[in-house]
């Protein structure tokens, strides 16, 4: 009894003996180097995996970042500059300080400036109804209000609303992930600089139609007349295509575009109310023409 | 041979298929000629493939049949002026979309015609073209398959080497509920349809031709059973009732029994379909030098005054075409360009019949309206109905959740986009709408695979 006992022992130990020994020669013969930095980089970032940096989830874009020696290129638009300075305190390089962005939608066909003319009452899927036609407004290049950017927001970010049916981008919520802008099969949302105190002017249209037809269907179209272009002291805003195009790195938010919009397209955003002018008593006189 | 099987059994295609309502309010209505419209849009894209390229400019004066685009890659198609008069435009047009696209706008002078347009009314049978020149005819003339999808005609007739076509299948089966051209035309001009399959037996060099028509059709079958009498390498088969029968792959199941693999062309079976109407304008284009420049259209609807067959040039507006049939009824909710299966809804009355226009439905608003998707029950029925043997239901799931890779492996790219398993929802779920954008969208993706 007692010998069978001792035999079983013995026996497993030298089976567990040998088999430790071949094990630490494969393990060694196998082995994986990895760069610790890696784990310590893929800490900082939001592990949010949206894809907002162009590649497939935050440790991808670790490993990225740690075989790179030049991070101009990449940018984690989620964690935003302050994760971008501790990720190259890790690596120990230089990082520019990126503006943030933010999602913007170049549409303002709502139900009253772009009264609907028919009715879709197909899938509700923008890619689909985009295929099918020009949507209920009949803007060839309008929003068509069937949320494909909100099913494609994973940060709760954008939602369309009721009243205009319209989406609305949320400034606290939205990273500039661009998940909306590649689901969006118009091209309306664009990512555009988030601004001071979020203040925006950007062009709120995409119709590439010339000025009539584009105002047919909707009151608010751009209709490429290039009155802003003249307006802009800097050279910001360029007219392709009959429409007109505010490039944000130029923009310094005077704000003297938008009141000679004739359509109103160019929306501003976030800015105080103007003060109203005092009433100038000679300025009817200027104009007898006006009664 | 397994052709000749049971007479007694009336053919048809094996799996899926419905009925839904025939509704051929106009199948006893002659065709009728359309007057000349006092402008037309002629669209330069006119059929599959690329672009045709406009041979006209601005304040040139046409005349009826005149090349006006020229269709240069290999599937495009020539277009022609359909009236006489001058060209006032070469603009982007709004088309039955309500997306701009090129076309031309003449406006309507007189109605001369291009002298080497033979329009006498008599009949010329005697065939003297070779194969080739029938073929270069076709595409000359602009032929495009008139069934719907405007394949242009000459790209089907020229066979890749080394391919063989055993038989000719000419579609008279008219599926689409309302629709009664191609009946019209099979009754009244079946002598010139003969002709143009005649004509097409010889481009393709084949011994023998089948007529597939639809049961619900009598007088058809028994007209151009009649007037086949004197060729014996022509047979009439008579096909039993069932959407969507003037399928290629399904009425070759149909006529033959023989089955197209998946993703391969009917010429993989030896077998080359063409329409009715496609048979009567190539007869018009080989012995009568007849461009397309104009093509049987029904207009009806339920509450329509006068549901007709048209003879209409291509451009007409739609609205002149309702005009004719007795102007559009009140309650109309919906004008469909096609049938009601596979039709689709128009934007405008403005835009023109193009050479793919087999009708023109007006729908009362009741009827037009979808009603609000409920949740499947998985009851099943599309996979029933589906005469692909697809599963619509998975498609269409796949496609709403953006699964291409799978979708293509559950073979969405056979789908024919007859809708058979839309209209058979009991949960009226938009099952097509989805399959056609998950065949869209899987589409791109293989062919941008080839690129890589």
């Amino acid at each position: 009894m007692n010998e069978t006992l001792v035999f079983a022992v013995i026996s497993l130990s030298a089976i567990g003996v040998i088999s430790a020994v071949i094990l630490y020669f494969v393990a060694q013969k196998f082995k994986v180097i990895e760069d610790p930095r890696i784990d310590l980089v893929s800490e900082k970032l939001p592990g949010a995996n949206c894809g907002g940096c162009g590649l497939a989830g935050c440790r991808a874009f670790a490993e990225q970042l740690v075989k790179s020696s030049d991070l101009s290129e990449l940018n984690c638009p989620v964690g935003g500059s302050e994760v971008m300075k501790e990720v190259a305190a890790i690596l120990g390089l230089e990082v520019e300080e990126k503006e943030p962005l933010i999602a913007v939608v170049r549409c303002n066909g709502s139900r009253i400036n772009a009264p609907q003319k028919m009715i879709y009452d197909g899938a509700e899927s923008c890619a689909f109804a985009h295929a099918l036609g020009t949507g209920e407004s009949g803007c060839p290049t309008g929003c068509l209000g069937l949320g494909d950017c909100v099913v494609s927001c994973n940060f709760d970010a954008i939602y369309i609303s009721p009243e205009t049916g319209l989406p609305v981008v949320s400034d606290e919520n939205c990273v500039a992930c661009g998940a909306c802008v590649k689901a969006c099969p118009r091209n309306i949302i664009e990512l555009r600089k988030k601004g001071k105190k979020d203040r925006r002017i950007f062009v709120s249209c995409v119709n590439t139609e010339k000025g009539g037809p584009a105002r047919k269907n909707c009151q608010v179209a751009c209709i490429g007349c290039g009155k802003c272009v003249k307006e802009c002291p800097f050279d910001a805003i360029t007219l392709v295509n009959n429409l007109a195009y505010i490039d944000y790195d130029k923009c310094r938010l005077c704000r003297k575009c938008a009141p000679v919009c004739p359509t109103g397209a160019i929306l501003e955003i976030n800015f105080p109310l103007k003060k109203e002018k005092p009433v100038d008593p000679g300025a009817a006189v200027e104009n007898p023409a006006v009664v | 041979m397994n052709l000749i099987r049971n007479r007694n059994i009336v053919r048809t295609f094996k799996i899926g298929g419905v009925h839904p309502p025939e509704m051929k309010l106009s199948a006893d209505r002659k065709i009728e000629l359309l007057s000349l419209p006092a402008k037309v849009i002629i669209p330069l894209s006119q059929s599959l493939g690329a672009p045709s390229k406009a041979a006209i400019q601005k304040g040139d004066l046409v005349r009826v049949g005149q090349l006006i685009a020229k269709g240069e890659a290999f599937i495009s198609s020539n277009v022609h002026s359909s009236v006489s008069g001058k060209v006032t435009r070469i603009d982007e047009v709004i088309d039955s979309s309500g997306y701009r696209r090129p076309a031309v706008l003449i406006d309507v002078e007189g109605d001369e015609w291009e002298e080497s347009i033979d329009r006498s009314p008599d009949l010329k049978n005697e065939i003297t073209a070779s194969s080739e020149e029938i073929i270069r005819k076709i595409y000359e003339m602009g032929v495009v398959g008139l069934g719907g999808a405007t394949f242009p005609s000459h790209v089907k007739l020229r066979l890749p080497e080394g391919k063989k076509a055993e038989y000719l299948l000419i579609n008279g089966v008219e599926c689409e509920p309302y629709l009664t051209a191609d009946h019209r035309v099979m009754l009244e001009q079946g002598r010139e349809v003969l002709t143009g399959i005649r004509l097409l037996m010889r481009a393709l060099k084949v011994e023998k031709a089948f007529i597939g028509i639809e049961n619900n059709k009598p007088d058809a079958i028994e007209h151009l059973r009649q007037l086949c009498s004197s060729f014996p390498e022509i047979e009439v088969i008579p096909l039993k009732v069932k959407y969507p029968q003037g399928g290629e792959k399904q009425l070759i199941r149909a006529v033959t029994g023989r089955e197209t693999p998946s993703g391969k062309l009917p010429l993989e079976v030896g077998c080359v379909v063409q329409n009715v109407g496609t048979a009567l304008a190539v007869y018009e284009a080989v012995q009568k030098n007849k461009p397309l420049i104009d093509r049987v259209v029904t207009v009806t609807g339920k509450n329509l005054e006068r549901p007709s067959n048209l003879r209409v040039r291509i451009g007409t507006p739609v609205s002149n075409l309702i005009e004719y049939a007795g102007g559009l009824p009140e309650d109309t909710g919906k004008v469909i360009s096609g049938g009601p299966m596979m039709g689709k809804a128009l934007n405008s009355l403005d835009v023109p019949i193009v050479k793919g226009t087999s009708g023109v439905l007006l729908m009362p608003g009741a009827e037009s309206k979808r009603m609000a998707p409920l949740n499947c029950i998985r009851c099943g029925r599309c996979v029933t109905v589906c005469p692909m043997g697809l599963e619509p239901i998975l498609l269409a799931q796949l496609s709403e959740n953006f699964l291409f890779e799978k979708a293509e492996k559950e073979r969405i790219m056979d789908c024919i986009e007859c809708g058979s398993c839309q209209y058979t929802c009991p949960a009226g779920r938009p099952l097509l709408d989805y399959i056609r954008l998950g065949k869209n969208k899987t589409g791109i993706m293989i062919r941008n695979r080839g690129k890589k």
